[in-house]
């Protein structure tokens, strides 16, 4: 039928219109950060003058190691605090269990902006104070829900009767873990562990309110510099994250399915 | 299947504890306690640091209510958050649609993907992209003024388009995610039935596929409508002085002004609608999910 097919041509310029506008600001973004005009004059002339001037802007360099360790840290705490948590919210039945599950539903729903005032209160009167632990402290709890649902996730198409099966033939409950469970949900835990990186790494609100001069992150020190005027030198380092970030994200996908096919 | 379910689970709280308790007691000190210390601080004098005085007061609620500026700002942000979900709903459902029902196979894969890409890539950068777009003399200035054969000056830059602009663009893959999961859950066979009963295609859409797909336009838009409310980033860097909303005024008790009770107060009073808003529609997305 002639409609169906003109349905369909309209639907796929339709995508390419929404991928243009999801896409083109930050291509030309990456395009200004190429172009020899501080000033994003045109015509465009190539230079890497902005990328080598990053090198020798200490500040953002050591803000962005701070990034790069916080979001190691944050993944390897969550990841391991968050396979745990999964796998006894699996295992086990007991009383409040919907009521733990319902608890991971907040570090999400609600606004980063009240999360982090909230914590910079709270750190603040406790004598944390603010600074790389506080922040660090705060990227644990927003990416562990995450870790929890994605393995839980994969926890779902695990058969019990393998654990069933291992315990009869003699494993210890430990080995059942690590030996049977484990390997099956490593998908899942990979892509938890990505997912957390993520939330870490591209973390700005929370980390804004809990950081200190001298003690801050990569996006923080972005937010600063965007507020005391656009550079050339933002879009270089801008482009490098967005770069990082999607390529992380392509890597969690490959682990982790969001589509849902069923 | 009741037997499986057995075999698998385990009754009893305690051996599930020490695998729990980690996480929930992480989340205990750095989500729950300080939103209860939140609440606790908001109705405050001072901060109780360095032997400063302090007593409890309602004033930093009375100051919300008694001068229009803040409940002015609240009903900005409210209105901000409605504008781009609506926006995110008009772009992001037809797309949603030609994914699921339209495209098929490794295409539809391969393009899901993409549209939801930049949602997991950083927040701050892709706002200030906008700024390179918007900014007069930027990039849609010059194109336009190449193809227009008179002298426009398009300088969205520092207006409340670009907040929405920005933000629509910063939303609109979560959009696009929740519907696509339930429309593709809808059976095609339901589609053919309505059609082949003589229902028009719109009648169908109207009938059919948007009741089947409503869980996820409620997510979705809960999911938009929440955050937006609380975005205080977007708007300063894309809103300059037309920026003020809600969340820059919050942003200013914290990192200007530094009075951090009254920023508590503010803070919780847009908690209690966050909450609100997320009890209307946890219905409907405990159905969805």
């Amino acid at each position: 039928m002639a409609t169906t097919r003109t349905i369909e041509w309209l639907g796929r310029f339709y995508i390419v219109l929404l991928l243009g506008f999801l896409y083109l600001p930050i291509i030309i973004m990456a395009a200004m950060s190429f172009n020899a005009s501080p000033f994003y004059q045109l015509p465009f002339e190539w230079t890497t003058d902005w990328y080598q001037s990053l090198w020798q802007n200490d500040q953002l360099i050591a803000a962005t190691w701070n990034s790069i360790e916080i979001a190691i840290i944050t993944t390897l705490i969550s990841t391991v605090l968050g396979s745990m948590a999964s796998l006894a919210l699996y295992r086990y039945e007991f009383r409040g269990k919907k009521v733990l599950q319902a608890l991971l539903f907040p570090p999400i729903a609600i606004p980063w902006l009240i999360t982090g005032t909230a914590m910079l209160i709270f750190f603040f009167g406790v004598g944390i104070g603010r600074g790389l632990v506080a922040i660090l402290l705060g990227h644990v709890a927003l990416a562990l829900p995450y870790v929890i649902v994605v393995v839980s996730a994969r926890l779902q198409t695990f058969a019990p009767e393998l654990e069933e099966a291992a315990r009869s033939l003699g494993a210890n409950q430990w080995q059942v873990t690590m030996r049977v469970t484990l390997p099956w949900i490593m998908p899942g835990v990979i892509a938890g562990g990505l997912f957390a990186f993520a939330v870490s790494f591209d973390q700005f609100v929370v980390s804004y309110f809990l950081s200190t001069p001298g003690q801050t992150t990569l996006p923080v020190e972005i937010y600063a510099a965007i507020r005391k005027g656009f550079t050339p030198e933002i879009n270089a380092v801008s482009t490098i994250i967005i770069v990082v970030s999607m390529a992380l994200m392509l890597l969690t996908a490959r682990f982790f399915k969001f589509g849902g096919e069923k | 299947m009741a037997d499986q379910l057995a075999i698998g689970s385990r009754r009893g709280l305690k051996p599930a504890l020490p695998l729990l308790l980690p996480a929930y007691l992480w989340l205990t000190v750095a989500i729950f306690l300080p939103l209860s210390a939140m609440v606790f601080f908001s109705f405050m004098t001072d901060l109780p640091l360095a032997g400063k005085e302090w007593s409890f007061t309602l004033g930093n609620y009375a100051a919300f209510f008694s001068q229009s500026l803040y409940s002015t700002l609240l009903f900005a942000s409210l209105r901000l958050g409605l504008e781009v979900t609506l926006w995110c709903v008009v772009i992001g459902y037809p797309a949603a649609y030609v994914l699921a029902k339209v495209l098929k196979g490794r295409s539809r894969e391969a393009i899901f993907l993409l549209v939801i890409l930049p949602f997991w890539s950083n927040g701050l950068v892709r706002i200030f992209s906008w700024a390179m777009v918007l900014r007069e003399g930027g990039i849609l200035d010059t194109a336009l003024n190449a193809v227009l054969p008179f002298k426009i000056n398009i300088d969205l830059m520092y207006s409340y388009p670009a907040v929405i602009i920005g933000l629509v663009h910063s939303y609109v893959p979560y959009m696009v995610l929740t519907c696509y999961l339930t429309l593709q859950a809808i059976d095609d066979s339901l589609i053919e039935a309505g059609r082949s009963l003589g229902a028009s295609r719109r009648q169908v859409l109207w009938r059919v596929i948007i009741p089947l797909s409503m869980p996820g336009l409620i997510a979705g838009s809960a999911l938009i409508f929440v955050p937006v409310v609380g975005s205080f980033m977007e708007p300063r860097i894309l809103g300059g002085r037309t920026g003020t909303f809600y969340g820059t005024v919050i942003e200013d008790q914290f990192v200007a002004v530094f009075n951090w009770p009254l920023g508590a107060a503010l803070s919780f009073i847009l908690l209690a609608v966050v909450l609100i808003i997320l009890a209307l529609a946890a219905p409907v997305l405990r159905r969805a999910g």
